[in-house]
């Protein structure tokens, strides 16, 4: 015990208290000033990157660019069969790790019962969600390349990141999930609801919100990934694009896309950038800033779905 | 209840597309060229292929970077019908594909000088011996030479600061072969990148760094970098184009390759692709992404070797070194 605990305060002893804005006041505005300092330095950090990509892509930005394939000469090179790549993977990935995801955070947080088993699946989800990206390339380069037969296609990547980013859809759908008041819960049951009507009806409308959230960072990382997808073994250069999906003879729609090779923007990315002399950067650059509109706009579209949750759910 | 809908309608159609990728597929109808190997051989035959598709539209070829010899583990498996090597084919690689029943037409298809480079700023370095550049990269030197006044008597007291290819790299094996005598027998204690504009930003950085990079690499950095010409023996000798096609430029100036599976050589496109790559037009395509053409000669051996169907490698399994041209033609290939 300290001798100033013991210390009546100073009003109490009838001593002139410290003047307004003295040291509580002082120390409330200092960590102000640090918590905007840490702010800023994390959004100027972003702000620099981004205005640094687009001064050197914005110029080499046009329509050829999007609509070419890779060549050997800058001018001419574009990025048709990188976005179309990655549009690709993302959909494979995101049809399959988002009900995958969402599934298993239901089943954690509604039906699974308390015990040890499955304590351990979820130690063993937060610990996936920190193992490096690099490893699910090694996992998928043995398990879907060789052993499912797959092959180095669009369909192994979209399984591979789906892999992945599971365990960050599944830790945010749950925390979505424990956000809805036990009440809304209780409400249901009360009224008869089966658990499968309350979660159906109440539990994924109120959280859909939260849900998104998690489903856009979980996409958004998964679009940038490269290591996992250089292991796999995507290829650098592609001039041309996938099988299309729709055919004009029956039975009109092909998966043959799944199975094909393909490339990926951060992959072609990295190509200009590790080339001799200076001449592909601006390709890199103008590259870089489609990959973050592209993010920009998954994430847009989290708020928008946000937004309308937030107007929807009243309690 | 929206929700709820659109998210069975994914369960299912998840499934589904899953169900039916799994299904085997008939033969594309479009043929595919699986092109995989060394990063140093990747941008002519980037070039070649570009222009290959432009009058072949109907041919799919694809080309990867996995180095020489994560390139040699795919094309050994049947997986790549062509492969980029930057240092012939290895015992163990050898062995690989006869046992997968792989077999293999070689194809010398261009010139590469492995450069040793230094800052413009470092004013003592103009010319390196063998025997110096041994003792600065073998295995012993590991943490014992750390200046450059261990180096050479004359040089400088100052720190001495490396930087060269990862492990994975055709020219780490090739460099290290010619210069310490044993395929990637190298020090560690280095800075080491499959990329080689790190490299370049490296040693044009550091007045006392001392590097080795492809020479399409100084090409297109030449101001910031100074090559350091090579004594093997019969003086300073500055690495370009007419030093390496003469042989003078020695043990640095290296063969690149084509590995094509002689299987896939039946398929008519695929030979299309490989004499298109011989042709004169294919020789312009290499001078224009800066390396050095062989000598004419060596494409009318490859187009025989191509035609006559000749498997094997005229290099008997090791990343042989210090071959002048003529030499590296008259070695018939053997399986």
């Amino acid at each position: 015990m300290s001798g100033a605990v013991l210390e009546p305060p100073a009003a109490a002893r009838g001593l002139p208290q410290p003047p307004i804005g003295g040291l509580r006041a002082h120390a409330d505005l200092i960590f102000a000033a640090l918590g905007l300092l840490a702010m800023l330095v994390a959004v100027l950090t972003l702000a620099a990157l981004v205005l640094d990509l687009a001064v050197r892509g914005l110029p080499r930005l046009d329509l050829q660019f999007l609509t070419s394939f890779p060549s050997r000469r800058p001018s001419q090179a574009g990025i048709l069969s990188a976005w179309v790549g990655t549009t690709l993977v993302m959909l494979v990935t995101a049809a399959i790790t988002i009900p995958l995801g969402i599934g298993a955070a239901i089943y954690l947080e509604e039906y699974a019962p308390r015990n040890r088993l499955t304590d351990l699946i979820e130690i063993n989800v937060a610990n996936l969600a920190g193992v490096p990206s690099i490893i699910y390339g090694l996992l998928a380069l043995g398990l879907f390349v060789y052993a499912l037969g797959l092959g180095r296609s669009i369909l192994t990547a979209g399984l591979t990141l789906a892999l992945l980013v599971l365990p960050i859809i599944i830790v945010a759908t749950r925390e979505a999930l424990r956000a809805v008041p036990p009440t809304v819960r209780e409400a249901a049951y009360a009224l008869g609801a089966t658990r499968w009507r309350m979660i159906a009806d109440h539990l994924l409308p109120y959280s859909a919100g939260g849900i998104a959230t998690g489903v856009i960072i979980a996409l958004s990382r998964a679009i940038g990934e490269t290591a996992p997808l250089i292991t796999i073994g995507a290829l650098t250069f592609i001039a041309f694009l996938p099988t299309p999906p729709i055919r004009p003879d029956f039975p009109f729609v092909s998966f043959q896309w799944l199975s094909d090779p393909f490339t990926v923007l951060p992959i072609q990315m990295f190509n200009w950038v590790s080339r001799p002399g200076t001449d592909f950067l601006p390709n890199a650059a103008a590259a870089g800033l489609v990959l973050i509109v592209m993010t920009i706009a998954m994430n847009l579209a989290a708020i928008v779905i946000r937004i309308r949750v937030r107007r929807r759910v009243k309690w | 209840m929206r929700l709820t809908t659109s998210l069975f309608a994914a369960v299912a159609a998840a499934t589904l597309s899953g169900a039916l990728a799994l299904r085997p597929h008939p033969a594309a109808a479009q043929a595919t060229i699986a092109i995989d190997g060394s990063s140093t051989v990747f941008p002519i035959t980037e070039a070649v292929a570009e222009e290959f598709q432009r009058t072949n539209r109907n041919v799919r070829v694809t080309v990867g970077i996995s180095g020489t010899g994560g390139g040699f583990k795919k094309f050994c498996r049947g997986e790549t019908q062509i492969q980029d090597a930057s240092r012939p084919i290895l015992q163990a690689e050898m062995e690989e594909c006869r046992r997968a029943g792989i077999r293999y037409v070689e194809l010398p298809i261009a010139f590469d000088a492995v450069t040793v480079v230094v800052s413009p700023r470092n004013r003592f370095v103009e010319c390196l011996t063998v025997a110096e550049l041994r003792r600065i990269w073998e295995p012993a030197a590991q943490g014992r030479i750390t200046n450059w006044n261990q180096v050479r008597p004359g040089f400088p007291d100052a720190r001495l600061s490396l930087y060269g290819a990862g492990a994975d790299s055709g020219t780490f094996d090739y460099f290290t072969e010619a210069v310490v005598g044993r395929a990637k027998a190298s020090r560690g204690d280095y800075t080491a990148s499959e990329d080689d504009n790190v490299l370049v930003q490296g040693v044009a950085r550091d007045p006392n760094a001392l590097g080795y990079i492809p020479f399409a690499y100084v090409a297109a950095h030449a101001r910031d970098l100074k090559t350091v010409a090579i004594d093997g023996g019969r003086g300073c000798v500055q690495p370009s184009a007419e030093t390496v096609l003469n042989g003078t430029y020695a043990p640095l100036s290296r063969p690149l390759f084509l590995y094509v599976n002689l299987q896939a050589l039946e398929r008519p496109e695929v030979r299309r692709f490989v004499e298109f790559y011989l042709s004169p037009a294919g020789r312009d395509l290499i001078r224009e992404v800066r390396y050095v053409p062989l000598p004419e000669q060596a494409y009318e051996i490859g187009l025989r070797r191509v035609r006559e169907r000749i498997a094997g490698t005229g290099y008997g399994g090791r990343a042989e070194v210090a071959m002048p041209i003529a030499e590296v033609l008259q070695h018939e290939p053997r399986e």
